[in-house]
């Protein structure tokens, strides 16, 4: 197994709000690892910072063995061979969807349309939106947006892909389909790191369940160690307030 | 952003309410409509006794009223406009891709591009602040008078400069607006993807920002198409210009309503045209759910 993300010691501060203070995370090719935790404790900064949208104030972060964080990274390749997700989809609304999957294919990969068009087709049909490929993103439902914004960041052939809480912008019935997309890139051995307040999911498809509290990893192993004998009292205190709230 | 569905769910463009008819609704229907018309009439009635029955009234007939000035000066002042319309088109052209240019300049972000700002800011502070008129005397008349050979001396070609210029500022504020209003994860979105900060702003960002500024936009232009009748002070025989010669001539101001019927007919088309436009994105916006 080779080693296909890695953070030392990241830390990132927005002002004095200080939401990683060192996280260590090494993710293997073909891992799916799930960040669990409250809300603010980090784990959508922890993605914004893979993907360079955040510049880290300290620390090291190392893509298939090429340091990508600090100086002199060319930042378009490093997320051209990242792929992330976000929760509110931002999808282009004055693109079709056929539009919103070929644009980066062609800008910056160089595919010519037919290429990025025949790419698009197949990923959109897999997962269950090619008949939308002429519609606006604002005629589709959410779970189906949010299934185009998982293409249109495949589509770009990623070593890596982030998703941010991608369920929940989602009405409860249309959250199936979108976790029904990301098991299938699971089963298909895609890298992903995936932030998520979907314990029953993360529980039945991560390889590695990580506990962020206060901008650390506090807790980190098996799904089924992290969720039935946890080590620590805060992920304890945490998993009980999940349970108490019937999210488990 | 929560569930779509229900927010689609039937919005009344139909019962819209119209702003010209003050906000009934449909419903309203004739008895509004018939109230409108008395009152319109009632206020026309009283206007025009008022006028008619004011002391001057026969004179200022005679002097600004005068149907065989308005027909026998009409033709000539209608060519003059052709140079009104010519500026207005040719400015409005330059207009379009300068502006552009100014907004996204200052829309740059990170230190390094601070002078660029800066040099933008100061460029729309000053042109907003000096009266149009007087940017077209310094330039229309100053520069002829350098006589330099490659210097043009056409009227016309100062005339355009002047307000392209001047009304670059405005419509290069109206650009940033439509930039700001579009939220930074569709910027964010882009970059994720690998596109350079200026492949972001020309593929998703412009396209958008554009679309929503479109009808201030216009009301600017509605703006410079009277403004080219300034160009006059040049000396150039535009619709103003061509009015004023007619009224030296005879006496007679008739002329003048020649020249500002012909403004008038351009802009009003203008006008409502941006009130369609304005009415369909409202639509359009209902029918999306607010973002």
């Amino acid at each position: 197994m080779t080693e296909k993300l890695a953070l030392e010691g990241v830390e990132k501060s927005f002002g004095e709000n200080r939401v990683l203070t060192g996280i260590d995370l090494a993710v293997q090719e073909h891992e799916v690892v799930c960040l669990i935790g409250a809300s603010g404790s980090g784990k959508s900064t922890l993605l914004r910072c893979v993907n360079l949208i955040e510049p880290i104030d300290a620390g090291r972060i190392v893509l298939s063995g090429n340091r990508i964080s600090g100086p002199g990274v060319n930042h378009n390749d490093v997320r051209r061979r990242i792929g992330i997700v976000f929760q509110a989809f931002n999808l282009f609304p004055h693109m079709s969807v056929l539009q919103n999957v070929t644009l980066a294919q062609q800008r910056v990969l160089g595919r010519s349309r037919s290429q990025a068009e025949a790419r698009a087709h197949e990923l959109l049909d897999r997962f269950g939106v090619g008949d939308k490929h002429g519609e606006y993103p604002d005629r589709l439902s959410g779970g189906q947006q949010q299934r185009v914004a998982i293409v249109r960041a495949l589509a770009m052939d990623p070593e890596l892909m982030l998703l941010d809480e991608v369920t929940s912008a989602l009405d409860p019935e249309l959250v199936g389909e979108v976790l029904e997309v990301i098991r299938e890139l699971a089963a298909a051995g895609m890298t992903m790191v995936i932030a998520t307040h979907e314990m029953a999911f993360a529980r039945d498809i991560a390889s590695r369940v990580c506990f962020l509290d206060d901008g650390v990893i506090l807790e980190q192993g098996p799904p089924d160690q992290i969720f039935t004998a946890p080590h620590e009292p805060r992920t304890q205190q945490f998993l009980q307030r999940i349970v108490a709230a019937g999210r488990l | 952003m929560a569930s779509k569905g229900d927010r689609r769910a039937g919005p009344e463009v139909a019962g819209r309410s119209s702003k010209l008819l003050g906000g009934w609704r449909a419903g309203d229907g004739r008895r509004g409509v018939g109230i409108a018309l008395a009152s319109t009439v009632v206020f026309f009635t009283v206007l025009v006794v008022v006028v008619t029955h004011s002391p001057g009234w026969p004179e200022v007939r005679k002097t600004f009223f005068d149907w065989g000035e308005f027909t026998s000066s009409f033709p000539e002042i209608g060519r003059a406009f052709l140079l009104n319309v010519k500026i207005f088109c040719i400015s409005e052209a330059l207009i379009l891709v300068f502006a552009l240019l100014l907004a996204v300049i200052r829309s740059l972000p990170g230190p390094v591009f601070f002078p660029l700002r800066a040099l933008a800011i100061a460029y729309t502070d000053f042109f907003r602040g000096v009266p149009t008129i007087l940017v077209i005397a310094i330039l229309g008349l100053g520069a002829p008078a350098l006589q330099l050979s490659w210097v043009p001396t056409s009227t016309t070609f100062w005339g355009v400069v002047s307000l392209t210029l001047i009304y670059s500022a405005y419509v290069s504020e109206v650009y940033r607006a439509g930039i700001e209003s579009v939220h930074p994860s569709q910027e964010v979105a882009a970059r994720s993807l690998g596109l350079t900060r200026a492949q972001g702003l020309r593929h998703v960002i412009l396209p958008q920002a554009v679309r929503r500024v479109i009808p201030p936009l216009l009301n600017d232009f509605i703006g410079l198409q009277k403004d080219t009748s300034l160009v006059s002070i040049l000396g150039a025989i535009e619709a103003f210009n061509q009015s004023e010669i007619d009224v030296n001539a005879t006496f007679n101001f008739t002329p003048y309503l020649a020249a500002a019927a012909l403004f008038v007919a351009i802009s009003i088309p203008l006008a409502r045209f941006n009130d369609c436009l304005a009415a369909r994105d409202r639509r359009a916006r209902e029918l999306q759910g607010v973002r």
